[in-house]
């Protein structure tokens, strides 16, 4: 799909994806509103420039694979999805609901084009590694392994598990995006469980490592861009992104890792029964910036 | 009955790991079909695996003292089409790793075999640490897992072979110590599918692992006390084989459970269960009740936990006379 959209567009997709994060918390009245939102740009770079797929053959075998570890973000993968012509747009407001494609964390096999059953952390570079061995048994090297983990999910053991085997077998074809948000549950990251220096940690377990701005959409088509000619050992791109990216009174607040705004008031915030409308007024005039377009 | 082919219960009878069989079993699976695969957390010999990884060095992965990861590789495997054996200690997987298992594999509902080795107190000196007796229970209540654990390594290999053909998460459980091989390679063998080893119409045993072969041993003995005792093999403990349990009990009225592992979840909790809400008679539960192994010699051990077939004939004379008891006040109320 490569180079079908300009940065332009894709900046514009980005902020449509976003509205939508809000729509569908909203509604389903419960979920993550900050990590969605600070993701919205990299997933945009990942379906509509980065992977290749076709939104009509979800198993078509030459695609590339994309993992979403932390699956709690996952509101952004579905808005994503529908925008890229995998089901329509009002499927997403069936976020969380009975009987739903779309459950609270994602499973692989209600809703094709899921890649992996998530919500427990840490387990996202470990299938990472079986595919990419896999692959690799059946000649299949040309195809990508995205893998998208949150930062706070590095605390598991599990995830440096997985990182010192996919650097003994030098899978590099697995390009791993750290969501360096900085915030978890409880907190700031470095306050819960310190992770830094994180860069150095990664390499240390024989990564080549890259660091960049994740709301810069430009930014992570370069780095995965770069990170496919490394060829002798598998990246992690750390991606530094702002929690709640677009909205105000959530952006770098954990206090909104786990909460739909209409939830309950937060002190400093706008009242519950208006966060969603400000937020999608903020969303729509990029905080003011420009004059909001007339539509609902 | 249909000739099952077993061999004679006799003093000469030849032992083997059940482990070996798997070990066999695995190559031959990986010989028919090339998408078996295998990974291992630093215990190949051990398990046996080593004999799949030098036949397909290719195919076989070495995942180091991880079994968190070993399990989620496999479900990355899986996804990619292939059939992976994830081998380790069964205290350390199933025992390590159970939440890996249950989202990545039952839920995400990827064909991974999951093979504890080292079940049960038979491992001995090594201790309580190493002795696993919760993998049936943890297992069981997972869904979409298969749970099987063979009478010997010849059925070992005979499941290892059944389980590359089937669709579903498997969780196969092996032992240590040399066991004696009574089935042979005629025994019919199906996932799913308990067996009448031994007819009887005055009580039913019910067993699986190793502790079949002392059910057998019990059943011969048990004639000396005029009790004509039926064994019902339960290699697969989940799906559970109602069927051929209920035919038996409806004949004798009474069971007897015995495993080598906790009661608490186990076979023992399984057929509880099913009978419990379904067919009550007369029964107990012979394995781990509520507590821990620790070192010793293994025959030291099966003694002090009562897992041999001296204590299934103790039990199945006791629930007999339950039995007995228990008619005389039906009788007597009607």
């Amino acid at each position: 799909m490569s180079g079908k959209y300009s940065i332009k567009d894709l900046e514009i997709i980005s902020n449509d994806i976003r509205e939508d994060i809000i729509k569908m918390l909203f509604e389903a009245g419960s979920g993550h509103s900050a990590g969605p939102l600070g993701l919205a740009d990299i997933f945009t770079a990942l379906y509509f420039d980065i992977l290749k797929h076709d939104p009509t053959k979800p198993d078509w075998n030459e695609r590339d694979i994309l993992l979403l570890s932390n699956g709690h973000c996952v509101p952004v993968r579905y808005a994503t999805m529908a925008h890229a012509g995998y089901f329509e747009r009002k499927e997403l407001m069936t976020l969380r609901k009975l009987g739903s494609r779309l459950q609270g964390h994602p499973e692989r096999q209600r809703l094709p084009g899921l890649e992996n059953t998530s919500g427990p952390l840490g387990c996202g570079l470990s299938q990472a590694a079986g595919m990419s061995l896999a692959m690799r048994m059946d000649k299949q090297t040309h195809r990508w392994i995205y893998v998208v983990l949150g930062d706070g999910e590095q605390d598991e053991g599990n995830v440096w598990e997985a990182a010192m085997l996919c650097s003994k077998y030098k899978l590099s074809n697995i390009i791993a995006i750290t969501d360096r948000n900085n915030i978890q549950i409880d907190g700031p990251t470095e306050s819960v469980m310190p992770l830094e220096n994180l860069k150095d940690k990664w390499e240390a377990f024989g990564w080549h490592v890259i660091e960049i701005n994740g709301n810069d959409i430009e930014a992570v088509i370069d780095a995965c861009s770069m990170a496919r000619a490394i060829r002798e050992k598998p990246t992690m791109i750390i991606a530094h992104t702002i929690p709640g990216k677009g909205v105000d009174f959530m952006e770098n607040d954990y206090r909104w890792h786990g909460m739909p705004p209409g939830l309950m008031d937060v002190a400093g915030d706008p009242p519950k029964a208006e966060q969603a409308k400000v937020a999608l007024k903020e969303l729509r005039t990029l905080g003011g910036k420009i004059k909001s377009e007339a539509h609902d | 009955m249909t000739d099952l082919h077993l061999l004679p219960i006799s003093k000469n009878v030849v032992l083997e790991p059940i482990r070996k069989g798997f070990g066999r079993g695995l190559v031959g699976a990986g010989t028919i079909n090339s998408n078996v695969v295998a990974a291992c957390a630093d215990l190949t010999e051990s398990t046996q695996i080593s004999l799949f990884k030098e036949k397909f060095p290719d195919r076989y992965i070495e995942i180091g003292v991880a079994e968190q990861n070993l399990v989620t590789v496999g479900s990355g495997l899986a996804a990619m089409g292939k059939i992976p054996f994830v081998s380790s200690y069964a205290a350390f997987s199933p025992g390590r790793n159970w939440e890996q298992i249950r989202t990545t594999i039952c839920l995400n509902n990827v064909p991974v075999k999951i093979v504890g080795s080292h079940a049960g107190v038979s491992v001995g000196p090594d201790g309580a640490t190493h002795q696993m007796l919760e993998d049936i229970a943890l297992m069981r209540v997972l869904p979409n897992m298969v749970v099987i654990a063979p009478c010997d390594s010849i059925e070992a290999e005979k499941a290892t072979i059944a389980m590359a053909l089937d669709e579903r998460p498997n969780y196969l459980r092996l032992a240590r110590e040399a066991t004696p091989i009574f089935t042979s390679k005629k025994t019919p063998f199906k996932i799913g599918q308990a067996q009448v080893f031994h007819e009887g119409i005055d009580v039913t045993i019910v067993s699986t692992g190793t502790m079949t072969y002392e059910a057998l041993v019990a059943a011969e003995e048990l004639k000396k006390h005029a009790i004509s005792a039926e064994v019902v093999h339960m290699a697969t403990i989940k799906p559970f084989d109602d069927k051929t349990l209920l035919k038996s009990v409806k004949k004798t009225n009474s069971v007897v459970i015995v495993e080598e592992g906790q009661i608490n979840g186990g076979l023992g909790g399984a057929v509880a269960e099913f009978l419990g809400e379904n067919y009550p008679i007369p029964m107990t539960r012979i394995g781990m009740r509520d507590s821990f192994g620790e070192s010793g010699k293994v025959e030291e051990l099966n003694d002090k936990f009562g897992l041999n077939a001296k204590q299934i004939v103790m039990s199945a004379i006791y629930i007999k006379d339950k039995k007995g008891a228990s008619n005389a006040i039906n009788t007597k109320t009607n």
